[in-house]
């Protein structure tokens, strides 16, 4: 249980810092924010990696691969998106 | 991999392990941070991308991890598939792209929690890791479905109207308590299956339950809560694994897509609880055919253009009309053909203009527009009153001054550009139907507003046309 309270607390002022770090993004960056944050939230490879590798069962390495699938699609997909899109932002200057 | 490294190390890797988390979470913090500007965005998201990397490969030498079959198969698959689709998305389709990796992210962290229930002996699990291990699968299972229900929605394989039974809502009510008391059976009776597995597909459920009452013009709301909810997936899967990167870069994520959602919310006016529970847009409301006695003013590109060209100020407010009618090149050309002859032209663009948040920023970004052209509501609507012609292209409802005026439209004090201050307005529009949310617009029939009918590709470039020939 005190585990639980523990992460609890690293929960709760992790998302204190998210609050803080995106409540002042202009609109204009709202969407490259929002799919950057998505790949972000891929993280969850790491949790499928320990699984697939680290599993004794058969059956848990296979949920753990279709884990892994599932996350690297996000990651690479997200951050690569991103860049795709935030490449394109240019200020007047840049233009000639 | 930590069986490679010689022995006196092995002792310190776990240690090692969690500080390099640490400084991957640094990397998430400042990328994050450096998304927040036009200038540093680039290198913040590739600086949460680096971040990301130093994860995964610090993760390798976890003791834990033994065999790398899987895993290697999985990268490699994975990476494939999300390139490809992150290479081939047009910008227009933006958002069906975050919801299909929203969702890929949500079934992932569902995923982790099931592999490691079945990983590991369930009467060995304690019960906190049982209540998180529940949470888990039910958040992720939500935004599995609930995702690829939204990309439906959007890419209209599925209607955009409200598809419910009678009493969907007290159906869904009574399905999520469902879920959460499943949660609780769960820990604790771990080892009886049944528990387990209803819970996993009665959160399967869910998700498809609660995205699909949900109207067509509400999905930029839905994508950011279900972004939100992706984020809280991945926490909940770090508390199962006890894992603290999970868990901080999971409640960044929620915090943000709680802070969109928020923001989407007041920019059209509606409260979160309308719309996950009440009916609005995609049309499913008909639109008071008062038309009777009213007029409208018909323009044509010869016209608009020297209105334009004599212009001081030109203010052109784009609509996702824009984007389906692939129209932001020629709209690129009018607006450089208009500043080549001293006209200053400003883009107002309304926070839900386009499909999702900053969506139609991307959009003209696409188009080589440069952003520091592109000026928010706040920022532009005091400007109107000095600006001498709007051009309004594809957009219908973030203009419609009954969101001021009559406390019985539907869009009753949704903030708007208040392009009526302006001395003129022109409306680019295929016909007079009514807009995605299917509600009638005075401003069509304002004495100082004229309409352009017409596909606003081929319109624009009439336009551009007509304006090189005043030369």
């Amino acid at each position: 249980m005190e585990a639980l309270i523990f992460n609890l607390f690293i929960f709760v002022l992790a998302a204190f810092v998210g609050f803080e770090l995106i409540s002042k993004v202009p609109p204009t960056l709202h969407t490259p924010l929002m799919s950057g944050a998505n790949a972000i939230s891929g993280i969850t490879l790491i949790g499928a990696l320990i699984i697939a590798g680290g599993s004794d069962s058969v059956y848990a390495q296979w949920i753990g691969f279709a884990a892994i699938v599932f996350a690297t699609i996000n990651v690479v997909g997200g951050f690569m998106v991103t860049d795709r899109m935030l490449e394109m932002f240019k200020k007047k200057e840049d233009e000639k | 991999m930590s069986q490679f490294l010689p022995e006196f190390l092995q002792g310190y890797i776990p240690n090692a392990i969690q500080l390099i988390y640490l400084v991957a979470t640094g990397f998430f913090i400042v990328g994050i941070k450096r998304l927040g500007s036009p200038a540093t965005a680039r290198s913040g998201n590739q600086l949460a991308a680096t971040g990301m990397l130093i994860g995964i490969v610090v993760t390798m030498f976890d003791r834990e991890i033994v065999s790398f079959e899987f895993i290697i198969a999985g990268i490699i698959i994975g990476a494939l598939l999300g390139a490809i689709a992150a290479k081939k998305v047009q910008m227009t389709a933006m958002p069906e792209m975050v919801a299909v990796f929203n969702g890929f992210g949500g079934g992932a962290s569902a995923l982790v929690a099931w592999g490691e229930f079945a990983r590991v002996e369930p009467a060995l699990i304690p019960a906190d890791g049982l209540v998180t291990t529940g949470l888990s699968i039910l958040i992720g299972s939500i935004t599995f479905t609930g995702s690829f229900i939204a990309f439906g929605k959007l890419k209209g394989f599925i209607s955009g109207g409200r598809i419910a039974l009678p009493g969907q809502n007290i159906i869904n009510l009574v399905l999520t308590i469902g879920a959460l008391g499943l949660v609780g059976w769960f820990t604790v009776d771990p080892e009886f299956q049944a528990v387990f597995w209803t819970l996993f597909g009665l959160a399967l459920l869910i998700g498809v339950l609660t995205v699909l009452p949900i109207g067509g013009a509400d999905m930029p709301v839905v994508i950011s809560l279900l972004n939100s909810y992706s984020g809280i997936a991945a926490s909940m899967a770090g508390f199962v694994l006890d894992n603290n990167l999970l868990i901080i870069s999971g409640a960044l994520v929620g915090a943000a897509g709680l802070i969109l959602t928020n923001i989407m919310c007041q920019a059209m006016n509606r409260t979160l609880p309308a719309v996950l529970f009440g009916a609005f847009g995609g049309g499913d409301e008909t639109a008071a055919a008062d038309t009777g006695d009213k007029s409208v003013q018909k323009t044509f590109a010869d016209d608009v253009a020297i209105q334009c060209s004599y212009a001081k100020k030109v203010v052109i407010v784009p609509g996702y009309g824009l984007a389906v009618a692939q129209a932001q090149h020629a709209l690129k050309e009018v607006a450089n053909l208009l500043e080549q002859k001293g006209v200053e032209v400003k883009y107002g663009i309304h926070p839900v203009a386009g499909r999702m948040p900053g969506h139609m920023n991307v959009l003209l970004a696409e188009a080589d527009v440069p952003y520091d052209q592109l000026y928010d509501m706040e920022q532009i609507n005091p400007e109107f009153k000095s600006t001498d012609v709007v051009l309004i292209i594809g957009a219908n409802d973030v203009v419609n001054p009954a969101a001021k005026t009559s406390p019985g439209s539907p869009i009753y004090g949704m903030p708007i550009l208040n392009v009526d201050e302006a001395k003129r307005t022109i409306v680019f529009k295929r016909s007079m139907n009514p807009g995605y949310a299917g509600i009638e617009n005075d401003l069509f029939y304002s004495d100082k507003n004229q309409m352009f009918f017409g596909d606003a590709k081929k319109s624009l470039q009439e336009l551009a046309g007509a304006i090189k020939e005043l030369d």
